[in-house]
């Protein structure tokens, strides 16, 4: 055994590492909304399935892909689907906010209620991707069953390191994700818009006393981790090469999970938390097998949590940096 | 009239905070609303910048009804507030802090913030430290520096003295003194009824969310219902052998010290 994990472990961090990228991007959107409102936006995994629909529409009608692209015509395609999902998922987000949040904080509702509006939105988003959505576009009666993406790019071994290949989609991930990590990040802490998002997540009523909009506040954050999901349902697609109604489900699950183990409220937690997580259930899969993948996950997590609870980076939620 | 508070009633819920509250402060003034815990001080000062809505009533500023005007609009106007518990942004560095007082303005807010270190000379040298890790006194400063930062037509200040030592208190309310004495009008909400009275040319009292008092500050200062209510009593000087046991504990004292604790 210990000599499979030796032989194993090199190709385990690598592809934890990959879908570590996918999970910390979706967990930004998680901690972001928590941050500013302290509400966990449970339909942020409809919001990433959006994406993914999204770019596989734009994929299936605008080009007809026999075989994956490279050149020129792969780094447009990308950068097309990257816009494509990043609008999708943004404005889905914002949509969301407006018609499912908004109206209850106007009132005054408790957090509760905003959490049961959040899990409504996220079983509707679903059932109308499933009944509708996904038939339409794709012209299939039933909405219910996976949908194959097709391949746009080659995934060729670009380096290999005793027995650990690494892949170009590997590359790919894991420096979109650390690019649109490291841009957001700059984002919060250097333009106007992020320190007034800084300033609501720290203290909202003294925000507003330094001419801080709120309204304007909120809507930017939930655009901001639309996007960041949308830029991971681009990559889960080329990586993953599927998508479902409910492909946002498991993955919301772990990158919310993600963003607790980083310390929720907290950009770089976010990041934190998604690689430590990709790493974990990779590992761990070598040991007892990738059935128990999740399990080990979720156990890991629990214990990390009774020694640090609030996260890996600890930094508590009003004093985070977003 | 610079601010003109006309009959207010603010309710939390189905419970009146306010019953119908009129102050008025004129331009160069310091005006100072005293009163116990829960009479509606710190409510009123919410109101006037927009953080609670009213139920009845009017707030106008420079002549212009601005009862709906949203909160973060009425910075723009001139309302600077310091808030109840300083309010200082913990993950930011004082600079940040600062800064962010400047959020709406348009234009350098460089020159106001040259004034504030000059002001604050203690900020100055502060300036990266994060404002979660800084002493009460030092964010009390911060709080009203930020406030500054706003350019405001209107100081609001709400318990500047609230957990700090005898000495840091006379110091925030001689640099308050001084912002007054450059041009700023101010009203000030305390607990501190002695520091507000010397300080402020008016006052009003307040107890459960109604004015019960108004009158020039020195006055209130020598007014006998006034001292027994807020400032300790004459009961001390009456009564002299109790007094001695009461004031050990600082629940009976003339004021000198009262708010340091």
């Amino acid at each position: 055994m210990f000599n499979d994990f030796i032989s194993q472990f090199p190709q385990s961090t690598v592809d934890g590492l990959a879908v570590g990228a996918i999970f910390a991007l979706i967990a930004l959107g998680y901690t972001m909304v928590y941050g500013v409102l302290r509400l966990i936006n449970f339909a942020h995994s409809e919001i990433f399935m959006v994406g993914t629909v999204a770019g596989l529409f734009t994929i299936s009608q605008v080009f007809d892909i026999k075989s994956p692209l490279t050149g020129f015509a792969l780094v447009g395609m990308v950068l097309l689907l990257l816009v494509v999902a990043m609008a999708a998922s943004g404005g889905a987000a914002v949509l969301l906010e407006l018609v499912a949040y908004r109206p209850l904080r106007r009132r005054g509702a408790s957090r509760l209620a905003a959490l049961i509006s959040a899990i409504g939105a996220s079983f509707f988003l679903q059932e109308v991707f499933a009944l509708q959505v996904i038939p339409k576009l794709f012209d299939r009666p039933e909405g219910r069953n996976q949908i194959g993406v097709p391949r746009i790019m080659d995934k060729d071994v670009l380096f290999s390191v005793g027995s650990m290949d690494v892949r170009t989609d590997h590359v790919l991930v894991v420096v979109a994700a650390v690019v649109m990590m490291v841009a957001l990040d700059q984002f919060v802490t250097r333009t106007k818009v992020g320190r007034g998002i800084r300033a609501t997540a720290q203290d909202p009523e003294t925000a507003v006393l330094m001419g801080v909009n709120i309204d304007t506040i909120v809507r930017t954050t939930f655009l901001l981790g639309g996007a960041m999901a949308g830029v991971a349902a681009l990559l889960y697609i080329v990586k993953f090469e599927i998508t479902a109604y409910n492909i946002g489900f498991i993955l919301g699950v772990k990158a919310f999970t993600a963003a607790v183990l980083g310390g929720i409220g907290n950009l770089r937690g976010a990041l934190v938390g998604g690689f430590a997580l990709g790493l974990i259930e990779n590992w761990g899969a070598i040991f007892f097998g990738s059935e128990w993948k999740d399990v080990i996950a979720f156990t890991v997590l629990v214990i990390i949590l009774m020694f640090r609870p609030t996260g890996l980076l600890g930094e508590s939620l009003q004093q985070a940096r977003a | 009239m610079l601010l003109d508070i006309q009959d207010i009633h603010v309710h939390y819920g189905k419970i009146e905070a306010l019953k119908g509250i009129s102050l008025q402060v004129d331009e160069g003034e310091i005006v100072t609303l005293i009163g116990a815990n829960g009479a509606g001080k710190s409510t009123t000062l919410k109101t006037i910048s927009g953080l609670r809505p009213l139920s009845s009533g009017k707030v106008v500023f420079e002549g212009r009804d601005i009862s709906k005007m949203p909160g973060h609009k009425r910075v723009l106007v001139g309302i600077g507030q310091s808030p109840e518990g300083r309010g200082v942004f913990p993950g930011m560095t004082v600079e940040e802090n600062l800064y962010m007082g400047a959020y709406a303005r348009k234009g350098d807010a460089s020159k106001t913030l040259a004034e504030v270190y000059e002001l604050f000379p203690r900020l100055a040298e502060r300036k990266k430290q994060f404002g979660g890790t800084m002493s009460g006194g030092e964010q009390q400063m911060v709080a009203i520096g930020r406030a500054l930062m706003t350019d405001p037509k209107v100081l609001l200040l709400d318990e500047p003295s609230m957990g700090l030592a005898p000495m840091l208190i006379q110091q925030i309310f001689d640099i308050i003194k001084e912002i007054n004495r450059r041009g700023k009008t101010v009203l000030v909400v305390e607990q501190n009824a002695q520091q507000a009275l010397s300080l402020a040319h008016r006052a009003y009292v307040l107890e459960t969310g109604a004015v019960v008092k108004s009158a020039p500050a020195r006055e209130l200062l020598d007014d006998p219902q006034v001292r027994a209510a807020y400032l300790g009593g004459d009961l001390a000087v009456e009564d002299t052998a109790p007094a001695a046991g009461t004031a050990a504990d600082g629940s009976v004292d003339l004021g000198k010290g009262e708010a340091g604790e």
